[in-house]
């Protein structure tokens, strides 16, 4: 049957195939490592009380409070997902419910430009449309969480739509169709049967989503006013830890530098946590 | 299969053809690369610099990065560039560099051309920044909020800018942080309440420069020291240059190159004493 | 009071039907701002020419060159490893610990954030590896950031190859191997290039992660070692210095006619998986 030559070939590529398949896991291995490496010292020599929860962030002067960047991506992620969610599980439930075929054609396609366009892109159009508007008729600088939020609430659009789409289109059929079956409106079997039961999913999509919103750097740098203080108002300014580490990266060294990773770790545990919970609700959903 | 070796192959040549050492220069002479790195207030005349001096010396390729001016330190001290940038004086430990002034850079504190405030004191500055006066109305505007505007930390503009101006004093948490002498312009230039200081070499028609101590910056007031906040563009080698790099710094240095840097609003090192 | 079902109903479709047309009046809305503001500096020798005075003037040909080459080398490190990862997973193993663990290690790093990326690839190429801001560094940090893209779409592509052409290649004495590469992958071929160009979408538009590891160098790139500036690097740095508004929207006219193109393709390719099995 197979010559030895190709028995030996066999075997070569099973090895390289498996060699490239850990490489994901070894890629992996090595972000966190580095960061690691470069940012738990900190958290050693200037302890962890000081760094999460210390007000004050003056690298060069010993000082490497995070606290209100923290408080400030929590604050953005909220106020992104109070703008996009309701946007967004509202196109996704238009898309699989109401959407006609003519509906689709136009929808699918724009949602992937809308992912598509760049970060900086989002970012420069809130500086020159939204910053100003927001600055005559509402005051502030025009730099604030209001802006951020408006465009981060834009840009998690795409994920939450398409994951909350595919959650809405895998609840069987013949619960559409017995909700109606009894009489009841299409809306009422939208927000009462598909929905429902499309839960977990669509809070998979939230979740996502916020990841999406708190891992987002150029855009918040662009819009947000980067001031280091815990914003007082949706119309204040404030900083993210993406953007604390964006700004300074270039110029930092020794101890500073060593402040941004921290930052990182700090960044990278949250996002991981989001990712976990919302893969775990995903799921608990399958297993149902 | 077959197509699938030849993109293989036509990678492999790709990567090969752009490796270093693959010289595609027709002259006989070799190209010199000189590489140029750190404050990102130095690198725009640098970027200036490295262009007209590429005209006459086509073998010659300059290349600029930004990073800031303790990046450029750091590079230069790990040799891993030619030319360090520099928009501050050097600390004590990093006396180890050799600092050649390249010219001379006012710090202009701009604001809008909408507000009518032209003139401040010195102290007025630093109460802006350190958050004690937070009303246009305390200096005479109109009932709004000032949206100061400041450079992160670790810029080499934001440096200077604390040593001749804040003192002991430290900028307010409140104030905003753009990461570039241009940015920090833009935020001024669209925003009519902002206030934000940065390079005099990069002041146009879009913010104005006020006064302070009722001198206005100009190379004339520096020249004159009557404008006295001022720091020096330095660029820094460790030990010798290479010969490429001590070319272009000559240049820089030249008549030609000072004057360049005198049509972008800095002052010439000879000006100085 | 009771509202009726029915007005409630009719109103719910029309907040719908609105939030969808909102949604995509958006994309409508920065598609028209870009075009009317970019095209007028849009022109053959715009992408032709060097910048001149910081981009002042001039073209943004060498961020072109820096965006093709950063893409090519991506994809050249990407594809082998991610086509590869996704074959072990759907032909050489069955599940088990092993692929779950795989699994993990690709939705990871799929939930990494750009500036994650652009930290560790400052830190490992540009610093410890003394790659310094390179083309090397800039494609290496992108190969793993587009990993998990191409490995998800490529295996979904093989997963959807019906059984029945592997079973039929296998009874023909085919190897593992040979019906992978001669049955399986040509099949699942424009699946697994709708995954390549949607790596070479995020490419392009990846910043963050691009400026801290492949410089910002106006220079045209001319070997692996050499900084330079993608299209979306150029643009933020013009549009944040406000060193001219209008290259600006020109540079994102580009950056927009790009994506909007390698999106057509895709679609093009999806719609041929669908039209085949129908």
């Amino acid at each position: 049957m197979t010559s030895p030559n190709a028995a030996t070939r066999e075997r070569l590529v099973s090895l390289t195939l498996t060699v490239f398949a850990f490489s994901s896991l070894f890629f992996l291995f090595l972000i966190f490592l580095f960061i690691l490496i470069e940012g738990l010292p900190l958290f050693f020599k200037a302890g962890i009380k000081h760094i999460i929860l210390g007000f004050k962030w003056a690298p060069t002067r010993g000082s490497f409070g995070i606290f209100p960047m923290i408080v400030s991506s929590c604050m953005v992620t909220v106020g992104a997902l109070l703008i996009g969610a309701p946007l967004g599980l509202g196109c996704a439930i238009y898309l699989a419910e109401y959407a006609g075929k003519q509906g689709r054609i136009y929808l699918k396609p724009s949602l992937e430009l809308l992912a598509g366009i760049p970060s900086v892109v989002y970012g420069f159009l809130g500086v020159v449309y939204i910053v100003p508007v927001i600055r005559e008729y509402l005051g502030g600088s025009g730099f604030s969480l209001l802006t951020t939020s408006l465009v981060l609430g834009i840009m998690i659009l795409p994920t939450v739509i398409s994951i909350s789409y595919d959650a809405l289109m895998s609840v069987p059929r013949s619960y559409r169709e017995g909700s109606l079956a009894m009489g009841a409106t299409k809306w009422q079997t939208v927000y009462r049967v598909v929905v429902p039961s499309a839960r977990s999913g669509i809070l998979a999509s939230f979740i996502l989503g916020m990841g999406r919103a708190v891992g987002e750097t150029m855009a918040v740098i662009m819009v947000a006013g980067n001031a280091l203080k815990i914003p007082s108002g949706v119309l204040e300014p404030l900083r993210t830890l993406t953007s604390n580490i964006a700004l300074e990266l270039a110029y930092a060294s020794g101890d500073h530098r060593m402040g941004l990773f921290s930052t990182g770790v700090v960044l990278l545990i949250i996002i991981m946590i989001l990712n976990y919970i919302a893969n775990f609700v995903i799921r608990r959903k399958v297993l149902k | 299969m077959a197509c699938c070796r030849a993109i293989l192959l036509a990678g492999i040549a790709l990567i090969m053809s752009a490796c270093p050492g693959g010289s595609n220069h027709t002259a006989v002479q070799e190209s010199f690369t000189v590489n140029i790195a750190g404050s990102t207030s130095v690198m725009p005349f640098s970027e200036k610099l490295a262009e007209h001096f590429m005209l006459e010396h086509p073998t010659f390729a300059i290349n600029v990065q930004a990073g800031g001016s303790t990046a450029g330190v750091q590079a230069c001290i790990s040799h891993t560039v030619d030319i360090g940038m520099c928009s501050r004086e050097l600390k004590a430990d990093e006396k180890v560099l050799t600092a050649i002034p390249i010219c001379y850079d006012g710090i202009a504190i701009v604001v809008n051309p909408r507000n009518p405030v032209t003139s401040l004191a010195l102290s007025q500055v630093r109460a802006i920044f350190n958050g004690s006066i937070k009303n246009w109305s305390e200096l005479g505007w109109i009932d709004r909020r000032i949206d100061a505007v400041s450079r992160e930390e670790g810029s080499g503009t934001r440096g200077a800018f604390e040593e001749l101006v804040m003192g002991t004093d430290t900028i307010d948490d409140a104030t905003m942080v753009q990461d570039s002498n241009g940015s920090v312009r833009e935020v001024v230039a669209t925003d009519p309440y902002a206030i934000g200081y940065l390079s005099l070499g990069i002041v146009d028609a879009r913010v104005t420069a006020v006064a302070i101590d009722n001198v206005k910056p100009s190379p004339v007031t520096i020249h004159e020291k009557q404008y006295k906040i001022v720091r020096p563009f330095l660029y820094l080698t460790l030990g010798t240059p290479s010969e490429a790099a001590q070319l272009f710094i000559n240049y820089v240095l030249s008549d030609d190159g000072q004057s360049i840097l005198l049509k972008e609003g800095l002052i010439p090192a000879y000006d100085f004493s | 009071m009771r509202v009726n079902p029915r007005s409630v109903n009719t109103f719910a479709a029309l907040c719908l039907n609105a939030q969808a047309l909102f949604t995509v009046s958006i994309l409508v809305v920065i598609i028209c701002i870009i075009f009317i503001k970019g095209i007028a500096n849009f022109n053959l020798e715009f992408i032709l020419s060097y910048p001149e005075d910081m981009g002042r003037h001039g073209g943004i040909f060498p961020s072109i060159v820096g965006t093709f080459f950063l893409v090519l080398l991506s994809l050249l490190f990407a594809a082998p490893l991610g086509l590869g990862t996704a074959i072990y997973l759907t032909e050489y193993t069955r599940e088990s610990r092993l692929t779950t663990l795989v699994r993990f290690g690709v939705e990871s790093l799929a939930g990494v954030p750009s500036i994650i990326y652009g930290l560790f690839g400052f830190i490992f190429f540009v610093i410890k590896l003394k790659m310094g801001w390179s083309l090397l560094a800039g494609s290496l940090t992108m190969t793993i950031m587009i990993l998990p893209t191409i490995i998800r779409t490529s295996e979904e592509a093989i997963k959807s190859v019906p059984a029945s052409f592997r079973r039929v290649s296998y009874s023909l004495g085919a190897t593992r191997w040979e019906t992978t590469t001669r049955v399986v992958l040509p099949c699942a071929a424009p699946g697994i290039l709708t995954g390549i160009m949607l790596s070479v979408g995020r490419t392009i538009s990846e910043t963050a992660a691009v400026i801290f590891t492949m410089g910002s160098s106006l220079r045209l790139p001319t070997s692996l070692m050499d900084s330079g500036r993608t299209m979306a690097v150029h643009f933020y740095i013009l549009a944040r210095e406000g060193i001219s508004l209008e290259k600006a929207y020109a540079t994102a006219l580009v950056l927009v006619l790009i994506i909007l193109s390698i999106n057509a393709v895709a679609y093009y390719l999806m719609h041929r998986i669908t039209s085949r099995y129908s």
